[in-house]
Formats: C-alpha cells, structure tokens, sequence
C-alpha cells in the first residue's frame, strides 16, 4: 500500500512543481468532463488556453479580469503568511469601492484628472477602515478574524444596496439602484485607445515588486511574519504581534479597497448593486495557488482570470455551462492542496506489514 | 538572490515570454478579424440606403444575452422562449446564439463585445443592468444592431423594447379583487424600479375596478431572484392576511408557498399552472416571440431604425392566461372585456381620476396617462398600504 | 394574535435549516476541525435530495440522499485535512467553491423540475390549542427532529463516553493519542458526521423549505450556520436557539414589511450578521470564557507520532 513518508526537509522542486501538477490534474478532469457533455476535448480546452489570447482586445481583458484578483491575492499573502486569517477581502473590497464613489460623486464636469488619486486613495482609506474594525475586534476582544471578516461583508453588500437604493441613487436613473455614470475626469486613465486595460495594471505590477521586497528583503516585514507565526518567539525577540496583526490587515484591507476603486471608477464607471463580483473569494484561491508569494500571485491570477473567460467562451462558443467555470477553480484548488503534500511526504510503496499495526499507533 | 527566487524569475520570464508570443500571434489575427469586421461594418451601412434581399451572404446571425440561468420558469425562460419561437418562424435564415447568467457587471461589456466580434449583428440585451456596457460595445461596433429590454437611451445602432407587464398586472387584479375573501392581496417585490411599482399599482387598480375594498400589501425581496426569500416573503405576506397573491420575481416559489398554505398565487413572465395545481388562479405570460421576429425582419430587410418600442396585449406581448375554472365565469368575463378592450384600444388601465396613497390627485379626471408618465411611476395609488421604497 | 402566531412557527422553520447544519458543525468542531465547506456541502445535498425526490417521490429518500452527498464531500475534506495535514481554512474554501461550482453544473436539468405539492402536517390534539398550536406544532417533523437532535447532542458530548472522548480529542489530540485513541479516525468520523448533518439541512432547503432547484439556492446560510457555532460557544442547545434567532430576525424584516412598516430592509438584513459579530466580541473578550469554550485545538493541524 501507498504510505506517506515524512521529509527531512521540505523538497523544492515539489513546491514549484506542485502547481503545475495541480494543472495537469484539473487539465485531465476537465477532459474528461468535456467528452461527458458531448463536447470535442480539444475545442473545450482551446476555449480556456487558446481564445483569451485571440487578439488584443482579448488579451487585454484577461489582463483587466486579473488586476484585482493580483492586488486583492497580494494583500491576502501578507495576511496569511503573518497566520491571520483575513476571510472578508470582498467587505474590504467593497468599502473601497463606496470610498472611491464618494470622491468620485464630488465630481464636476470642470474637475481636473487630479481627482483619480483621491478616488484611490480614498478606495484604500475605505478598505483599510474595514479591515481595521477586524483588527480592532481581534486585538482588544480576541474575536475570530475568519468569522468577523465573513460577517462584514454581508454587511458591506447590505450598505452598498442601502447606498445605492437610497441616497446616492441618480435621480435621473428612473428609480434604478446605481449612482449617476461617474464624469469623464473621474475615470481611471486607460492605457490604450479601445481596449479597458488601464493604470491598474502598471499598479499591480508595481506592487508584485513592492511585496517581493516587502516580504522577502525588508526587516518589517520579516518581523511581520514572525509576530504572526510565532507569538512567543516574537515576544522573545521584540517582535510585536499585535503590531503584525494591524500590520497585515491594514495591509490586505488597503489593496482590496484599492481594487476596488479600480474596479468602480474604471471598467464600470458607477457604483450599482452588481460591484460586489466575488473578487475577494476568488483571490484566496489565487494566494495559495501562488503559494503566498507575490511573483506565484502574478501567475495565478492570470489563470484564475483564464479560468473566468474560458468559461465565458466555453458557454458562448461551445454551448457549455458557465458553472463549469466553478468546478474548474473548485478542483484546482483542491488539486493544488492534495499535491502540496508532496512537499512535505514522499510517497512510498510498501508492502503492509501486519507487526507495524502497533497498540496505540494510530493507522 | 536565493535559489527559489532564481528559480521563481526564470518560471517567470519563461511563462511571461509565452504569453507575450501568444499575445503576438493572437494580434496578428486581430489585424484579419478586424479587416473583416470594418468590411462587414460598411455592408450594413451600405444596405440600410439601399435596401437589399439580405445583408449578409449567409444565415443573419443573432445574439441573445440573459442574466440568469434559462430554466428559471420566469423572466430568462421566457426571453428564451421568444427566441425559440424566432427560430422556428425564420428557420434558416436566422443562426441564434444564447449566453445566460451573464452578470450586470463589468463582465457584461466584454460578452456584448465578444458577441459582435462573433459576427453576430443582431444582439439582444435582457437586462436593464446591460445598459451602459451596451451602450458602450454599440459605439465601437456601428454595423451591429443593438436592441435593449428594459432600459431607456438609444444609439443609432441601439434601440429599445420592453413589453407592458402592467397590463397582465392588470387583469391579474381583476382576478384577484374577484377571489380575494379577506380583502388584502400581497405583492412579493422584487426590486423597486418604476416597472415593478407601475405592475403594483396596475395589480391594485385592477382589484380596486371589481372590489374597491381591497387592500394591497407589498414585501421587497431585493433580488429578481431567490426563491429562499421569495418564500419568506410570500410566508409572511400570507401570515399578515393576503390571500391572493401577485409576485415581480423570477421564480415559482410564491406560487409554491401559496400552494403550501392553501392560497391563491398567480404565474409571472411564463405559465405556472402546473407548479400549483390548486392555487394556480392565471398566468401573466410574456410572450417575446412577435417581437423578435419582428427585429430580425427588420434586420434582414435592412429597415432597422433606432426608437422605442413598447408593445402590450394589442401586440400580443403579454397575456393573462390558463385561467383556472376556480374563477367565477362572470369575473372570467370582466377579464375578457379588459382584454378585449386593451386589443383594440378602447380601454386606458391609467385614466382619471387617480390618488397616490398619500391622497394626491396624480391624474385628473377623465386624463389618460401616456408612456412618458408610465415609465417614470414612483408613488403607490391608494389602497397600496406600503410606502415606496427610496423615493425622496 | 394570529399573526405572531404565524411569525413564530415561521421563524421556527426558517431556523431548522441553520439549526441542523450548525449542530453538525458542531460535532466536527469539538473534534478540532473547521469545515468551512458547509455552503458547498449544503449546495451539493440539496440539488442531491432534490433530484432523488423527483425521481423516486419519497421525501425520506431524499434526505438520505442529501446526507448521503454531504457526507461523501466531508469525507474527501477529512482526508486531506487529517491524513495529509493541508490547511483546514484552505480546503474548507476549496470544497465550497467547488460545492459551488459542482451543484450549479449538476443541478442545470432540474431547474425546471418541480415537486408533487408538499404535505401539511400538523400534531394530533395539540396542533388544535389556540395559539401555540399554529405557532409551535404545525411544523414539518424535520423541525422538531432538530429539537431532539439538539438535546441528543448535548446528552452526547456531556453525559456519554463516546462524548467525552470527541471533546478530549477536541481539546488535546496529543494526550487523546497518549491514552490510546485513533484520533485521526474519531476526527475523520465527527468530520464526515458533520458533513452529513449539513447534508441533511441542505435537503431540507431544497424539499421541503423551498421545493425548487436554482444555483446558489443556499445563499449564505451554511456561513451563518459556521458563525452559529461560535455564537453559541459549541454548546448544542445554544445552536439551536441562536439559529431560531436568525430565523427570527430574517423572518421579523419581511413581517415588518408586510405590515407597512418603513423601515430600510437593508438595514434591518444587516441585523443578523451584526448580532453574530456582537455576540462573538462578548464570549471573546474573556480569555478564560474563550478557553473553556472552544475547543483548543480548533483550526490547528494534528501530527501523530511526534
């Protein structure tokens, strides 16, 4: 029988390779899914690998679907690696977006394009702010991050359909729950003429850097991390754990509002009760697929975003059903978690051997 | 630099130069997708002046975009059925593409896009959220012709339809205020735009023509659909005292929860007689068939113009149907007249004198409301006994 | 008088869904396990219990079937997090979105699919008093197999060695394995009898609650059964009352509205969320009410033979 043998040391190769084989898993699943519905295998899979690249239009928006699932996946990283667990990314998100539509709302037809940095700073200010109420509950009364972040974003959605049902609703809009369309100086600058890519991705990219140097080189972030993982150890050597947790939140909190402003002053133009696209959710995937580090991140949130318009395709082109789409992240994810093992085991062939059935031991 | 960042960098640039190749050789066939999409821009333009057989060499390719899932018995489905029905009107001469559960989000713009560059020059809209990112795929794409349900800007290329579910409300009322023992009949809410508060009133002026005791109470789910809510909110408008009731949402659960606690319940956007065999009183079923026959001639002829369309019972858009037998004949008969009398347009459900339920008049006597004054409803008449939503 | 009536027995239906699902996370969360994946399981269980009640007609089956579906899911989470030691928070979010995903895919022929009309049922004698008759025994059995469950529960872990054995795995599965106890196997058990548990709940939404397949039908309430738990420091009967109060709030907001009252139902849909919040600050605060309640191993991954 198959037994798991634990390693002398983590292997490496296993930590790169793992993702990768994760893939393949799920590439092989999806496969067979394919031939079950009736479909050719072969056009199935070109509907994620190959149509996002067809043309630049297409390659563009791969790159605008993973923009926030980058800087969203990023702040998570930095949560997770200092072992708090921010479970609420799509609350922060959210706050972000109903900072950056307040500024946005201020707005004249006269403003200068200055007003795109307040709109984004204002997205961070606002993520920041929601993610500081977990921190604040953590801190002072010990309360669960995972379960006070999951619960303020059903109240994020809850203030957001408030927002736009009632005060902020346009009053020319016919009573339809979404603000006025943002004016043109408001609107994140993009890139390039006809396509939606815009300075969100020079950001995110930027901040692929910034958390490399952050995690990796700087002495904050060092401390960061061992205040999260090791509370007495920290304690020990001066290290704040208090100060990770804020740290972290503020951190992770910061980025998702800044997606969020992304996302609400750039390809949506207004705040509606449709924002809240599941970015947050789909980002803790991204984070452990990019196993916690910030150049993995990159590419994980470029296939989660494959993942997206895949399915898009495969249901426009194919006849597919967009659930499929879930199944897909669903099964990578798992995939990915079940072959992280091999990391840390080998596995081994061995003949079962009734005297190790030892009193006690348990099997 | 460490060994896991070498070898971090290096899977990177390796993955990053694969995608930059395929990014390049994607950009190659744009070059060829769009010659071919401005060669099938300026074919359209041509044959609006000059009125042609067909515009296109083939089948006229049609897009239908949804934002839920096709088999939810109710809004999606029925859309779904208005294209099948195009299908089997036009055969081959029509290619029909659906896409459902398209969200209103940013996602939407791209699928609207995605759509046009498919070759698709005929694209329905079904949803009001598709407004802007409608709006916007239509100006990048002039020879596609846009048609959008439910909203309220044109385009050149994007025009707008909608069917006047108030009048099925209507009738439904007449109906209603007919069976009703108690007096008071629910309306489970979806969310509170002037449509869904035109179809409340129009449901409560219609109960009011045969009972003018009757109450209306409202619950707001918002949401088109949910149908966990839905029955929370249906369960508690019963508790309160309805027992006749009218749904603006996209499933069978209030139906189903009337069925439950012995009820009556109406279909909404498709026929539900069978999901409630004993509270089943009729159906208000949109029928988006002659509709989108009507577009794609339009198209194929070359004589699609941008405007408004808003088609009711005259049209054969919408309709009260499967009237079940619990229904007295002579109240089948009042139904009958109204029908009739929409079909011919000898009857205004919006004429004169009508209150809003804080007493103020809204229209004067004998004054008939015209389709401005329709779409922009924000006050309950009275004997709603709900207030409005958000309105200021 | 009729209508709290009615407002009661609804609050107690609309609670049953989250009291079962949150007194089965519970059993894996004595055992020192969080199952985040309570929205998938329940996702998957009700399109399960659905589909087996169109085909075959029988309620019961369905329910089997739903436990049936949510215990296979658990099963598959229980390996991973038990034998291979992956992160618990992880898998747990891996298994809903893929209960997510799986269901909505599975589920897409039955979405047009409707039940025979549900049966009324109603306690001989005492479904008749005035008053508490409509409100408390005018209620589908499951209802009240929710109640006994709640105090089975409680009598187990309390008052039963199997019981008291669950929580010291829970509290310490190092000196748990000291005494001699297959603690990955009493984990993977109270895992898998969780998941069956949520299964359970998760038919019920989809067969009786509301006779209907669509995506995503459970929409949050395996979450707010995992916020259940700690609201009620893993104390079963707790469970069962704050889930009646959850009922009770969602309930209270549409009953408000019936009645004409102006309130913001967004406002008033936030209740709940910032009650559990309320409640999880006030049993955190004290250190020492937090460590008799939770069970310490909670969330922490266990490795055998150190």
């Amino acid at each position: 029988m198959l037994r798991l043998e634990a390693r002398p040391a983590p292997s490496r190769a296993a930590s790169l390779l793992s993702p990768l084989l994760a893939l393949a898993v799920t590439v092989v699943i999806g496969i067979a899914l394919f031939a079950l519905l009736g479909k050719d295998p072969a056009r199935g899979l070109a509907m994620f690998f190959v149509e996002p690249f067809r043309g630049a239009y297409a390659v563009s928006e791969l790159f605008v679907k993973a923009t926030p699932l980058m800087l969203i996946g990023l702040g998570l990283a930095v949560c997770y690696r200092a072992n708090v667990w921010n479970i609420g990314a799509e609350g922060q998100f959210l706050l972000g977006a109903i900072a950056a539509t307040w500024v946005a709302l201020q707005a004249t037809p006269g403003t200068g394009h200055w007003i795109v940095v307040p709109i984004l700073l204002a997205g961070i200010a606002g993520g920041m702010a929601w993610a500081a109420i977990v921190a604040f509950l953590r801190d002072r009364a010990n309360a669960s991050e995972i379960l006070v972040s999951l619960m303020l974003v059903y109240v994020s959605v809850q203030l957001l359909n408030w927002l736009v049902y009632g005060a902020w609703k346009d009053p020319e809009g016919y009573n339809f729950p979404q603000t006025i369309t943002f004016l043109e100086p408001t609107r994140i600058p993009r890139l390039f003429a006809g396509l939606r890519l815009n300075i969100g991705l020079p950001i995110a990219l930027l901040a692929v850097g910034a958390f490399w140097l952050y995690l990796f080189r700087a002495f904050g972030g060092f401390r960061m991390q061992v205040g999260g993982l090791a509370a007495a150890a920290a304690r020990y050597a001066g290290f704040s754990s208090r100060r990770a947790l804020w740290t972290a939140l503020l951190i992770s909190g910061g980025m998702s509002g800044l997606a969020g402003a992304l996302e609400v002053a750039g390809p949506v133009g207004q705040l509606t009760p449709y924002v809240p696209a599941g970015y947050g959710f789909a980002a803790i995937i991204v984070a452990f697929v990019g196993r916690l580090h910030p150049v993995g991140i990159l590419f994980s949130s470029l296939l989660m975003s494959l993942f997206y318009l895949g399915g898009e395709y495969a249901q426009s082109r194919l006849g597919l059903p967009k659930s499929i789409t879930g199944v897909f992240q669903g099964v990578l994810l798992f995939c990915l978690l079940a072959s992280d093992t091999l990391i840390h085991y080998r596995v081994r062939w061995q003949p079962a051997h009734p005297q190790h059935a030892a009193a006690g031991k348990d099997a | 630099m460490t060994t896991s960042t070498r070898r971090a960098v290096l899977r990177g640039t390796a993955l990053g130069s694969l995608a930059l190749a395929a990014a390049l050789a994607g950009c190659s066939k744009k070059d060829e997708a769009s010659s071919t999409e401005s060669a099938a821009a300026s074919a359209p333009a041509a044959s609006a002046a000059a009125v042609p057989a067909s515009a296109a060499s083939g089948p006229l390719k049609v897009a239908f975009v949804y934002i839920g899932p096709v088999g939810d018995h109710g809004w999606s489905f029925a859309h779904d059925n208005g294209r099948k029905a195009l299908e089997k009107e036009l055969g081959a001469q029509v290619q029909t593409t659906p896409v459902e559960k398209v969200p209103e989000s940013a996602d939407a713009e791209r699928v609207f896009r995605d759509m046009a560059s498919q070759g698709n020059t005929l694209i329905f809209g079904t949803s009001f959220g598709y407004m802007e990112p409608m709006l916007k795929a239509a100006a990048d794409n002039k020879g596609v012709h846009f048609e959008h349900a439910t909203g309220y800007k044109t385009a050149d290329n994007l025009r707008t339809y909608d069917s006047r579910t108030y009048e099925g409300a209507y009738m439904a009322g007449v109906v209603a205020g007919g069976m009703t023992k108690s007096n008071v009949i629910g309306v489970v809410g979806s969310v509170p735009i002037p449509e869904v508060i035109r179809n409340i009133d129009s449901f409560t002026l219609g109960a009011q023509s045969v009972n003018p005791k009757v109450k209306t109470r409202v619950v707001w789910v918002n949401e088109w659909f949910n149908p966990p809510k839905e029955t929370e909110g249906a369960q508690s408008l019963i508790d309160g005292g309805a027992d006749v009731l009218l749904q603006n949402t996209d499933s069978s659960a209030v139906l189903q929860t009337a069925e439950k606690n012995g009820k009556y319940a109406f279909g909404w956007d498709s026929d539900m007689a069978a999901i409630g065999p004993k509270a089943h009183l009729a159906s208000a079923v949109i029928n988006w068939g002659p509709y989108y026959i009507k577009a794609a001639k339009d198209a194929i002829a070359g004589t699609w113009t941008t405007g408004k369309t808003w088609w009711g019972v005259k049209e054969g858009a919408i309709d009260l149907t499967s009237i079940s037998d619990k229904v007295p004949a002579d109240l089948k008969a009042k139904v009958d007249k109204v029908k009739a009398g929409l079909k011919d347009g000898s009857f205004s459900i919006w004429k004169g004198p009508i209150k809003d339920n804080t007493g103020k008049e809204v229209l004067k006597d004998g004054q008939v409301a015209d389709d401005a004054f329709l779409g922009g409803i924000k006050f309950f008449v009275a004997g709603v006994d709900a207030p409005v939503p958000g309105a200021k | 008088m009729d209508a709290y009536a009615l407002l009661l027995a609804a609050t107690l239906n609309a609670g049953t869904v989250l009291a079962i699902a949150g007194l089965g996370l519970l059993v894996n969360e004595r055992a020192g396990v969080v199952n985040l994946g309570a929205e998938g399981m329940m996702l998957v269980a009700a399109i399960a219990g659905f589909a087996t009640a169109v085909h075959t007609g029988s309620d019961w089956l369905a329910f089997g079937a739903g436990a049936a579906a949510g215990a296979l899911m658990a099963a598959a989470f229980g390996v991973l997090v038990i034998w291979l030691n992956t992160n618990q928070y992880a898998s747990g979010l891996a298994l809903s979105l893929f209960g997510n995903g799986f269901s909505a895919f599975v589920g897409i022929g039955y979405v047009q699919e409707h039940l025979a009309p549900r049966p009324r049922f109603s306690v001989p004698w005492l479904g008749d008093l005035p008053f508490v008759g409509p409100a408390l025994f005018r209620q589908h059995p499951m209802v009240y197999l929710a109640v006994v469950l709640a105090v089975a529960l409680t009598w187990f872990l309390y008052r039963s060695r199997a019981g008291l054995v669950l929580r010291a795995v829970g509290e310490s599965p190092e000196s748990a394995q000291a005494l001699g106890y297959p603690v990955r196997r009493i984990r993977l058990l109270a895992v898998v009898c969780g998941g069956a548990l949520c299964g359970v709940a998760g038919a019920y939404l989809s067969v009786i609650y509301t006779p209907l397949w669509v995506e995503d039908m459970v929409s949050g309430k395996g979450w707010i059964a995992l916020a259940l738990t700690t609201f009620a420091t893993w104390r079963p009967l707790r469970v069962l009352l704050g889930a009646y109060l959850f009922g009770g709030v969602t309930m209270l907001q549409f009953h408000l509205q019936a009645q004409g009252v102006a309130i913001s139902s967004q406002l008033l849909s936030m209740l709940p969320y910032l009650a559990t919040i309320a409640v999880l600050v006030l049993i955190s605060r004290n250190p020492a009410w937090i460590r008799a309640n939770m069970p310490a191993s909670l969330g922490k991954p266990f490795f055998p033979g150190n």
